[in-house]
């Protein structure tokens, strides 16, 4: 059989024949052989995805925007002698002449110091009306919006898909009842209920003391119930959807033909098919929140002074916004700058990994 | 519910009267059934083949996913090797009772591994001592259906159609089940894939004496692999007889319009051959038509057919057809 197929020695073809002549094919070469037999690299949804968000370059800028600032809040507090909190000190004196200062400034006492050959750190972005360092407090502003921001991601996040997965799964009479709850939650105004808690959490927790949770306030603390209260409900939607058609799939038809309990069906088979959609809802999360924040903190229902946060310091900016016009900046392109790359790498997540978009 | 019916020993799989209503809203408040099977019993011996044939819509899928309790029926019993089947005792069952699904796409998860989704049955009931012996047990499924152990870290998406469906086949063999639903097992392949699949649903039963119920609306094929065939219209069985007997011998109208419409070999044997077309659509399951539900599209039909439904008569030889003119 082998040498009748043996490409060298094609049969003729017959003058009237009319199929097609065998000996204008070509041989393959050993190259070619190979190819056929070697099949494309195993390649799974995960890496698939992350290869077409490295080709994304306005995500790729996100992330390389974000990763800076991350570790900017990380290290400057490191790096920079000052405190968000107390006015600059020279050589162990309070400096109070070192108000409202222009950034990369120094003031009187400063510059004598320097004179006699002290070594000041620059004020990057100048000094607040109280004479405490401004580039700090933007720093400690940013940490605080960033932790608002993921944390109340994660509170959205993990009620939301718990919520979801349950309503969606059950269907029927569960999925109405549940649905209804969240219509009811949808309806409530979400700036009433945080303004609302906030004082009756002021009364009831008496904070003391310089715990993290005293120090960010009554006011955030309220925003993170509100956050876990309120905002999880377009996550469930969004989750219920998902694993709405994820359902009808017959590969979990297969999983209960197989025996499998619904908690294993969830976890195994429906959410890692809606986990792109999750994560990208996560980070598209993330911005909302920290806009909230800053939103609350600029009309004065976000942290407790000292503590500074991006919308708090924007607010406290524009009393002198003519004269001082950089403190209004420098907070607001940092607000900017998190929310865009956030909202960019949103973006990238759902072009990247969203089935619907695929080719 | 019938408590007092008593099954048959001899068969491992006995369906009687089995009927699944879905609730279909048509207005605010009204809700009416749809029939998508009523009344339909049939047996399977172990290790026998029954085909079930029927056009689009005619609740073989229904009847299929009822009896492996996808569905909970609306009325009717089901009795595996004589003991009812209940939500009761269907977890224990599980493993005796599986399905290999239609679309070799969607009835594959894209995010598991070809090991993981051949193994879920296996890590579900519990049968394995180690995770070696797992991997042993899931190649060895592999090689039965023709795969290579190779492929057993890979995608479902990066299979073929075929090859899909044999890791479907391997999913459904983990457990060693006694029976089978294959539920159009093989439509969704290209014809060639198809006898390669037949054989292999021949071979394995030749090997592990599983019973199959093989639905399809491919005539020729549900007789290549079938011993006996049943014909279903509109969700009432309509004809049930032994393979070779149906195909030669086919009694109910419905059956032999079905069976002239089977596509013929031998160009000369095609041209002698007589076509029955059926006239008009088939009724809408939920304004089914009185009596026979196939009256309005028989030739024989007479007053008769409209009052009442002919029950299932035996004609020799286990030839059940439900006629009153035939």
């Amino acid at each position: 059989m082998a040498d009748k197929y043996d490409a060298d020695q094609m049969p003729k073809k017959n003058p009237l024949s009319l199929q097609i002549d065998l000996q204008k094919f070509e041989k393959a070469t050993d190259e070619e052989k190979r190819q056929a037999d070697v099949m494309s690299e195993s390649t799974t949804f995960f890496r698939d995805g992350m290869r077409k968000l490295r080709k994304n370059p306005l995500a790729m800028f996100s992330i390389v925007v974000l990763v800076l600032i991350i570790l900017t809040i990380i290290i400057a507090p490191v790096v920079v002698p000052y405190s968000y909190s107390d006015i600059i000190t020279v050589n162990g004196k309070r400096d109070k002449t070192a108000t409202n200062m222009a950034p990369f400034k120094y003031s009187k006492l400063e510059q004598q110091y320097i004179d006699e050959g002290g070594k000041v750190f620059p004020h990057i972005m100048g000094t607040d009306e109280l004479g405490r360092d401004y580039f700090i407090r933007v720093i400690y502003g940013t940490r605080i919006s960033l932790i608002v921001g993921v944390f109340a991601s994660i509170i959205v996040l993990v009620i939301g898909v718990l919520y979801g997965s349950v309503s969606g799964y059950f269907g029927g009479k569960v999925d109405l009842v549940m649905m209804r709850i969240v219509d009811v939650i949808y309806s409530l105004p979400d700036l009433l209920m945080i303004i609302l808690l906030s004082v009756v959490l002021n009364e009831v927790l008496k904070f003391d003391g310089n715990g993290v949770l005293a120090r960010l306030g009554t006011n955030m603390i309220s925003l993170f119930i509100v956050f876990g209260l309120l905002y999880w409900v377009g996550m469930a939607r969004l989750v219920r959807g998902q694993i709405l058609t994820i359902k009808k799939n017959e590969y979990v038809l297969a999983a209960q033909v197989s025996g499998a309990k619904s908690s294993r069906i969830i976890r195994k088979h429906i959410l890692p098919n809606c986990i792109s959609v999750i994560i990208i809802s996560a980070a598209l999360q993330i911005p909302s929140a920290i806009f909230t924040e800053s939103f609350l903190s600029f009309i004065s229902l976000g942290v407790k002074a000292p503590m500074p946060s991006l919308g708090s310091l924007a607010s406290a900016a524009r009393s002198g916004i003519t004269t001082y016009t950089y403190k209004l900046i420098f907070p607001s392109l940092m607000i900017g700058l998190i929310t865009l790359s956030f909202n960019l790498l949103g973006d990238g997540l759902r072009d990247a990994f969203d089935p619907k978009l695929r080719r | 519910m019938d408590m007092n019916y008593k099954p048959n020993p001899d068969y491992l799989v006995e369906v009687n009267d089995l009927k699944m209503y879905f609730p279909v809203k048509t207005g605010f408040f009204k809700t009416i059934p749809l029939k998508a099977a009523d009344g339909v019993s049939f047996a399977i011996r172990p290790g026998e083949t029954l085909g079930l044939v029927g056009e689009s819509g005619c609740g073989k899928t229904t009847v299929g996913r009822a009896l492996i309790r996808l569905y909970k029926p609306t009325d009717g019993d089901i009795f595996f090797e004589g003991k009812r089947v209940e939500d009761k005792n269907i977890g224990a069952l599980r493993k005796d009772m599986q399905m290999v699904f239609q679309d070799p796409y969607s009835s594959l998860n894209p995010r598991m591994t070809v090991e993981d989704i051949i193994g879920e049955p296996l890590d579900v009931h519990k049968l394995y001592t180690s995770r070696a012996d797992r991997r042993d047990k899931i190649l060895n499924l592999m090689e039965l259906v023709g795969l290579n152990a190779e492929h057993a870290t890979r995608y479902a998406h990066e299979f073929s159609g075929g090859q899909r469906q044999r890791i479907g086949i391997a999913r459904a063999l983990a457990t060693e089940p006694k029976f089978i639903v294959c539920d159009e097992a093989v439509s969704a392949l290209d014809v060639s894939i198809q006898a390669q699949v037949i054989n292999m649903f021949e071979d394995l039963q030749n090997k592990l004496g599983v019973a199959y119920l093989f639905i399809a609306h491919d005539l020729l094929v549900v007789h290549h692999i079938s011993h006996r065939i049943a014909v279903m219209y509109l969700g009432k069985m309509v004809e049930t007889a032994d393979a070779d007997e149906l195909n030669s011998n086919p009694i109910h109208p419905y059956t032999q319009s079905l069976l002239s419409a089977v596509p013929y070999p031998d160009p000369n044997v095609a041209k002698s051959r007589k076509r029955i077309i059926l006239e008009g659509d088939v009724p809408s399951p939920l304004n089914m038509p009185s009596g026979c539900p196939f009256r309005t599209r028989c030739r024989f039909a007479t007053e008769q057919c409209a009052q009442e439904m002919p029950p299932l008569t035996d004609r020799g030889n286990g030839h059940l057809t439900a006629c009153w003119n035939r």
